[in-house]
């Protein structure tokens, strides 16, 4: 049974006489004990959705469940007994300014109704657990950024909930904190065993703690799963932006401009196999020389997407060969345009199909990417 | 010169205690009262809470009615009101019922401005927590809505000193009918020195403490 369960769900908010469907028919399924992200550009539905799961916003039509149980319609002391089963994390911290550390957790204890006497423990454990044991008198905006955000997670822990959400949490700090932030809610996951929830539009945080993705785009969700299998081959036209921008593989236009003749082609690998054998392989086996122009290998867990950018050339015949052989050895293989940017046709690998032709399309050459990697060959 | 001192020793202990009466009388009954129209012009205009435009609509209507009166009507029209509960309008309690019922819109409003101030995200956060609506509005939207809160009591203050000073022209007594009666028809023209010093100075200690409270107040 999952944590929670999303049954075709809808919001609608009315503005005026406009109608808008800020969530269209989404369904969703979170593993107890995982950490379950929504990815997708802002104004796509991710903030109004995490919103329904605690029923600070009811949803138009549908059904939330938890732990099987539908809870969409659930009001009043019921509503409220079920808000202490779940944490809530914003990315505006949204800590009473003019209460103390100790007043703002005390705040959430009062309502779960713990006694007096056992409060002070309590407030203790919990700044201890997000390593803030000494701001118990301090006042928020004495704090940074990132001592807010873990005051936050203190006050949503207070009440030993099963579900974490999160709603941007890291989008309003710096990188380094973000990662502090990032690796409090890992550790909160795997030590408390709690279901986490997290909505944000970095991929950053999504490679490095989800579990499970959603995409959302304008309401709906088009395409969830594995985060590895996600990143790895996206099916969406949206995912594949968002993962292309977030790889970054594409070449400057003027690199592309200056090659010598021969194949330009985009390599992907799954897996942990490392692509030097395979590449110098080709190139003894049919006397084809390969220029790497771009490299870029992104580790999830143990395993890692490899991406790189290679231009083949050499005689017509052994080059047909070399690509064959390629294709055999990689998880994708597709060849970039080199006039018009952008365009780029599929020579479909296995895998991702024909629809996954305008891998590294789009929005044309990303600056800053560097002038390629040249490891010459010959 | 004489006359003026005289006066002000005869009369002045009196007027400022009627004033004290008046204001602080109406400013606790339209602090208290006000709050309440506040918190549910508050809570039914908030879908986080129990939005119902009706209600909302309705009580947004009456206090609008009643603070569209200037005071001085107002008041006029109050006195077969007061009449009717005291049988004396012209007294200072009289004047404090008035004053009374043109507090309590004013401040309504006031504290109504005040909790809309409280971030909606803080209210996420804080329902998110499982509270009641009187845990979260006691012991979050009070606390961070408490300076404003503190700003308004203050300008309610000084607001119904400047009314207290009306009242006194119809004769329900106080600092503003000692500067008319004797002041103003008697051509004291020290007396009604003395009085606009005195006021200056409240009107300033008053806004100093608020100030200073709504200060210590703010985190």
């Amino acid at each position: 049974m999952s944590a929670i369960e999303l049954r075709d769900v809808s919001v609608e908010f009315h503005e005026g006489k406009r109608t808008v469907q800020a969530v269209k028919g989404v369904s969703l399924q979170v593993q107890k004990g995982e950490i379950f992200g929504i990815v997708g550009f802002s104004g796509a539905g991710k903030s109004t959705l995490v919103r329904t799961l605690n029923l600070l916003q009811r949803p138009t039509s549908g059904k939330v469940l938890l732990d099987g149980e539908d809870i969409t319609a659930v009001q009043g002391s019921r509503l409220r007994s079920l808000r202490k089963r779940i944490g809530f994390i914003f990315q505006g911290f949204n800590l009473i300014t003019n209460r103390t550390v100790g007043q703002n957790i005390n705040f959430a204890l009062k309502a779960a109704g713990w006694p007096k006497k056992d409060r002070a423990r309590r407030i203790k454990e919990l700044l201890d657990i997000v390593d803030l044991g000494e701001k118990v008198d301090s006042y928020p905006a004495s704090l940074s950024g990132g001592q807010q955000q873990r005051i936050s997670i203190a006050r949503a822990l207070a009440n030993e909930p099963e579900i974490l959400l999160c709603d941007e949490a890291t989008s309003a700090l710096d990188l380094e904190t973000t990662q502090e932030i990032l690796s409090v809610i890992k550790r909160i996951n795997r030590n408390l065993g709690i279901t986490v929830v997290f909505i944000t539009h970095e991929l950053d945080v999504a490679k490095a703690i989800f579990d499970h993705v959603a995409v959302m785009e304008r309401g709906t969700v088009i395409e969830q799963g594995a985060t590895y299998d996600i990143f790895a081959s996206p099916q969406h036209d949206t995912t594949r932006s968002l993962v292309e921008r977030y790889l970054g593989i594409e070449l400057p236009a003027e690199t592309v401009a200056a090659l010598p003749p021969g194949r330009l082609l985009e390599i992907r690998y799954k897996g942990s196999e490392t692509y030097e054998p395979l590449i110098s392989q080709i190139s003894t086996r049919y006397g084809t020389p390969v220029n790497v122009l771009h490299a870029k290998i992104e580790y999830f867990g143990s395993r890692a997407i490899g991406i790189l950018i290679i231009l083949l050339s050499g005689a017509p015949d052994s080059v047909e060969q070399a690509l064959r052989d390629l294709r055999d050895h990689v998880f994708s293989l597709t060849e970039l345009e080199r006039g018009s940017k952008g365009e780029t046709e599929a020579l479909a690998a296995d895998g991702d199909g024909g629809d996954g032709a305008d891998a590294s399309g789009g929005d044309g050459y990303i600056a800053g990417t560097g002038d390629g990697i040249a490891l010459k060959e010959d | 010169m004489d006359d003026t001192l005289e006066i002000l020793q005869n009369y002045l202990p009196q007027s400022l205690l009627d004033t004290f009466s008046m204001v602080a009388i109406s400013t606790v009954i339209g602090v208290v009262l006000g709050t309440l129209v506040a918190l549910v012009l508050y809570l039914t205009s908030n879908p986080l809470f129990f939005k119902n435009r009706v209600v909302n609509t309705v009580v947004g209507f009456i206090v609008n009615a009643v603070r569209s009166l200037p005071f001085l009507i107002l008041m006029v029209v109050l006195i077969p009101f007061v009449q009717l509960i005291l049988g004396d309008p012209y007294t200072p309690t009289g004047g404090a019922i008035s004053l009374s019922i043109a507090a309590i819109p004013f401040f309504a409003r006031v504290a109504e401005s005040a909790f809309s101030e409280v971030d909606s995200g803080l209210l996420e956060a804080a329902i998110s927590t499982g509270a009641t609506t009187r845990q979260v509005i006691v012991g979050a939207v009070f606390p961070q809505a408490l300076p404003s809160f503190i700003r308004g009591v203050v300008l309610t203050i000084i607001s119904l000193l400047g009314y207290s000073a009306m009242v006194g022209t119809i004769g329900a007594g106080g600092i503003g009918d000692l500067a008319i009666q004797y002041g103003y028809n008697r051509y004291q023209t020290g007396v009604l020195v003395a009085i606009v010093v005195i006021l200056i100075v409240l009107v300033q200690i008053v806004q100093w403490l608020g100030d200073a409270l709504a200060k210590h107040f703010t985190h």
